[in-house]
């Protein structure tokens, strides 16, 4: 039984504020100046890439109370960046992270509208959640949420921006100069919502985008992330990039799609992944040690238990071996503003099982906290990872790849110039951009707008 | 007459046709592409051949409308907008050397976001982001975001007050990072020096905010913030917290009155050593003849069915004598103008190419951009602010 070969989908993620970017290397350039937007933005789109994502983060992250300083700090903002890339770029679609609580829907539907109106069709919403009271110190609001109810306002929130985006219907504007007709109804951009978390009415003003809605995005891996997504997101920023553990998210979350009346096509699956090329695999293993050792010096990798431990491990040798000293069990009140801390639910476990990993294998702390942590998916010649890439796809582990690069802005030239033409050479990338749109160019179907209730529960 | 005078700062404020209800239907006008980025480019480089300081972007977070604060049913206006914050974006970088000042709307927005946002216009323009700070206290907004009541925001002077705490926020977190924070220190492993990263730790009545911002200081130090002043709130809020006071005058001596308020609310809050531009506005159909743009307006009057009484004062005439109006109200103290393009698609080239011509024949406005990768505050004379951090530190220090 054979099936058509499916085309890989790539994206280009910029270099976040975290330690997967090598900011001590001498060709890292800034990631804040525009000029290196630009470039990162154009090598997308010289390698006929989907689209660039953006992540967002609302507060400076803090560890022992004072501002993270080891890695990259600070970035533009959001929406204002990727207005200004529609500027620079023709077809490559610009996503952006924006929170849904910390933001509020008139405001949030109008600023993606407007993005797809000046993209000609190229916006896309990564639509992410947060409850925190730490980032809820820099709005009106303050941290407002429990924690229970971020998801249910993250469907409430997107619902009703699908309201205020539905509601200028596609021919609203007539614009006739000779009738004196601008809109066809006075009633243009009318909405009503009311559920628990909003309550409000008026009339929206922006028109209808060329894409009807922005392309959504979710990105939480929980059992509330995935049935979010099943229900209501286009396509997935997931982390799981192997094969085992690719197919079986994949096998999950499409799995879901039916209750919502989806067909499995209509979620696409995009995991995060990063890369290290070389002219041999010998040679790539060698730089993605070298990048590794970049990625997580001494300071990084002590900062990186203390997230697991929860106390101060600063008297530590990082070249010694892992604590003895179990973790501080309770609130976490070492590192603040990291979604990642929230993934070690049970500390002691985790210490206790790092210990003797660490000790079987002789490990230092940076030794195991190299190895163990954010190793590179894609290593080798560009041969090899074209061929990793296409095979994955194919089994089904995803539909493509969010690629992150380590280095700003040049961290993507060489993935462009030497394997986007291989997989080009297999048929699984495209050789000219197809659609209009994002929405277009990811195969997606444009959505029927929605009324009122009409938006998918499960059946 | 004075033989040499200081030269007027000149701004336009971009609105879908333009200002007049009806500029739409005119010739030229392209209201099929009032959501299209290229009729605003065209718009935002027209202005950049007339050497203009800044374009102004309007704003508002409901349906323009007959009937203020509540929407109508006319379906014969232009109704919609793009946020003007992201339009501007969207432009800068394809325009050299002019402003881009967009209106965002301070009362049911986060400072938060809106720092960050025009401080990153500020980076992709390389330093010619402003922005324009308004109130509303519309019904019909505030149900938008179903968070204030109504009630609360029916006056005005409480709406400046809030505006005043939300600038200075803005201008805190601009501060927030000093200038030199990004240190990329490989030998200690540190890529900034967090002792030049600041809590901005403001509270007020409707926000409190913590900071620091999570984008560093904007080339400007701080854009120009600009405030549309509507009564004497207005300037008073003006001169308080903005670089940038637009008034509305009908008369020289009203004009005169404005400055006046704004310069003692300037020196009340101990700013009267810091440069505050005070421009007035003015809503302008320009032609060879007087009577010519007279009859233009009566014509788009009455395709409209309206007159427009309320707003700023309107002009009829030509270019050169519009050029003498501007000279003589001058001498009240303002220090240039934002102009109201009755219909964008006539009016805004009447402007760059004719009124502009018209001033610097009188020396009054410039002959080119000043070279080099200048600022908006460069354009404006604004010097770029001091660090309050910094200077903090440094005192700290003696």
């Amino acid at each position: 039984m054979s099936r058509p070969r499916k085309q890989v989908h790539l994206a280009a993620h910029f270099p976040g504020v975290n330690n997967t970017t090598v900011w001590s290397d001498p060709r890292a350039g800034s990631h804040i100046e525009f000029d290196s937007f630009v470039h990162f933005a154009r090598t997308a789109e010289r390698g006929l890439f989907d689209f660039l994502f953006l992540a967002e983060g609302l507060r400076l992250r803090e560890q022992h109370g004072r501002i993270y300083d080891l890695d990259v700090v600070g970035r533009p903002d959001t929406f204002t960046v990727l207005a200004a890339l529609a500027a620079v770029t023709e077809h490559l679609g610009l996503t952006g992270t924006i929170n849904s609580t910390f933001n509020e829907p008139y405001e949030v539907a109008r600023q993606f509208a407007t993005l797809d109106h000046l993209s000609g069709g190229r916006a896309a919403w990564n639509v992410v959640t947060s409850w925190d009271a730490f980032t809820g110190e820099n709005f009106r609001r303050g941290g407002f949420l429990p924690q229970q109810d971020r998801y249910s306002r993250a469907r409430a929130f997107l619902h009703t921006a699908h309201e205020l985006f539905d509601s200028w219907p596609e021919d609203a504007v007539l614009a006739d100069p000779g009738t004196g007709r601008f809109l066809r109804d006075a009633r243009a951009g009318a909405f009503e919502h009311r559920d628990r978390h909003f309550d409000i009415h008026g009339r929206f003003n922006v028109p209808r985008g060329p894409q009807g809605r922005p392309v959504i995005f979710q990105a939480g891996d929980s059992e509330e992330g995935r049935e979010f997504a099943a229900a209501d997101a286009d396509a997935i920023f997931s982390r799981h990039s192997t094969l085992d553990e690719g197919r079986a998210f994949y096998a999950d979350v499409k799995g879901r799609l039916a209750r919502y009346g989806r067909p499995p096509e209509d979620l696409l699956i995009l995991p995060a992944a990063t890369f290290v090329l070389g002219d041999s695999d010998a040679d790539a293993r060698e730089r993605a040690h070298e990048v590794r050792r970049a990625q997580v010096s001494g300071q990084t990798a002590l900062r990186f238990l203390e997230q697991v431990w929860n106390r101060d491990l600063s008297g530590y040798d990082p070249d010694g071996p892992l604590p003895e000293i179990d973790p501080r069990v309770g609130e976490h009140t070492v590192a603040q503003g990291r979604a990642q801390v929230r993934m070690f639910r049970d500390p002691l476990a985790t210490a206790r099982e790092w210990r003797e990993r660490a000790a079987g294998k002789q490990q230092s702390i940076r030794e195991f906290v190299i190895e163990s942590t954010g190793r590179q998916t894609f290593v080798g010649s560009p041969a090899t990872v074209a061929e990793q890439i296409d095979s994955l796809v194919q089994a089904d582990a995803s539909d493509g790849f969010i690629l992150v690069p380590h280095l700003t802005p040049t961290g993507l030239d060489e993935f462009v110039d030497r394997v986007v033409p291989l997989l080009q050479e297999r048929g699984v990338h495209r050789t000219a951009y197809e659609g209009a749109t994002l929405r277009d160019n990811l195969g997606l179907p444009r959505p029927a707008p929605v009324t009122g209730a009409g938006h998918r529960e499960a059946s | 007459m004075p033989t040499t005078r200081s030269p007027l700062h000149l701004a336009v404020d971009l609105d879908g046709a333009g200002h007049h209800p009806a500029a739409w239907r005119e010739p030229g006008a392209r209201p099929n592409e009032l959501f299209d980025s290229a009729y605003w480019l065209d718009l935002a480089t027209e202005a950049g051949r007339g050497l203009l300081d800044f374009v102004t972007l309007a704003d508002g977070l409901a349906p323009q409308s007959a009937r203020p604060g509540e929407p109508d049913a006319r379906t014969d206006q232009v109704r919609g907008r793009l946020d003007a914050v992201l339009l501007a974006a969207r432009l800068a970088p394809r325009v050299r050397s002019l402003g881009f000042v967009p209106a965002a709307t301070v009362t049911h927005t986060e400072p938060f976001h809106l720092s960050k946002a025009v401080a990153t216009l500020d980076y992709v323009s390389r330093g010619r982001a402003g922005l324009l700070a308004q109130v509303s206290g519309d019904a019909a907004e505030a149900a938008h975001f179903g968070r204030r009541d109504p009630a609360s925001l029916a006056d005005p002077a409480l709406l400046d007050a809030e505006a005043g705490d939300w600038i200075e926020v803005l201008r805190r977190l601009w501060d927030s990072w000093e200038d030199d924070a990004e240190i990329r220190d490989t030998v200690s492993g540190r890529f900034v020096d967090r002792d030049k990263l600041h809590y901005v730790d403001f509270s007020g009545p409707h926000f409190s905010v913590k900071g620091p911002s999570i984008t560093p200081r904007p080339p400007q130090g701080g854009p120009p913030v600009a405030v549309a002043a509507r009564d004497e709130s207005g300037l008073r809020l003006g001169g308080r917290s903005a670089d940038v006071v637009f008034t509305a005058p009908r008369s020289d001596a009203q004009a005169a009155a404005a400055v006046g308020t704004v310069r003692a609310a300037q020196a009340e809050a101990g700013r009267e050593h810091e440069t505050v531009h005070v421009l007035g506005e003015l809503v302008v159909y320009l032609d060879a003849t007087a009577s010519a743009a007279a009859e233009r307006l009566a014509r788009l009057d009455a395709l409209d069915g309206s007159r427009q009484e309320e707003g700023p004062e309107v002009f009829t005439g030509t270019p050169a004598g519009l050029a003498d109006l501007l000279l003589d109200w001058a001498q009240t103290g303002l220090t240039g103008y934002r102009l109201r393009p009755g219909v964008l698609a006539h009016d805004l080239s009447a402007i760059t190419r004719g009124l502009v011509p018209a001033l610097q024949r009188r020396g009054a406005f410039r002959a080119a951009y000043p070279g080099g990768d200048r600022t908006l505050r460069d354009l404006l004379g604004l010097p770029r602010p001091a660090n309050r951090y910094t200077v903090r530190r440094a005192l700290q220090a003696i």
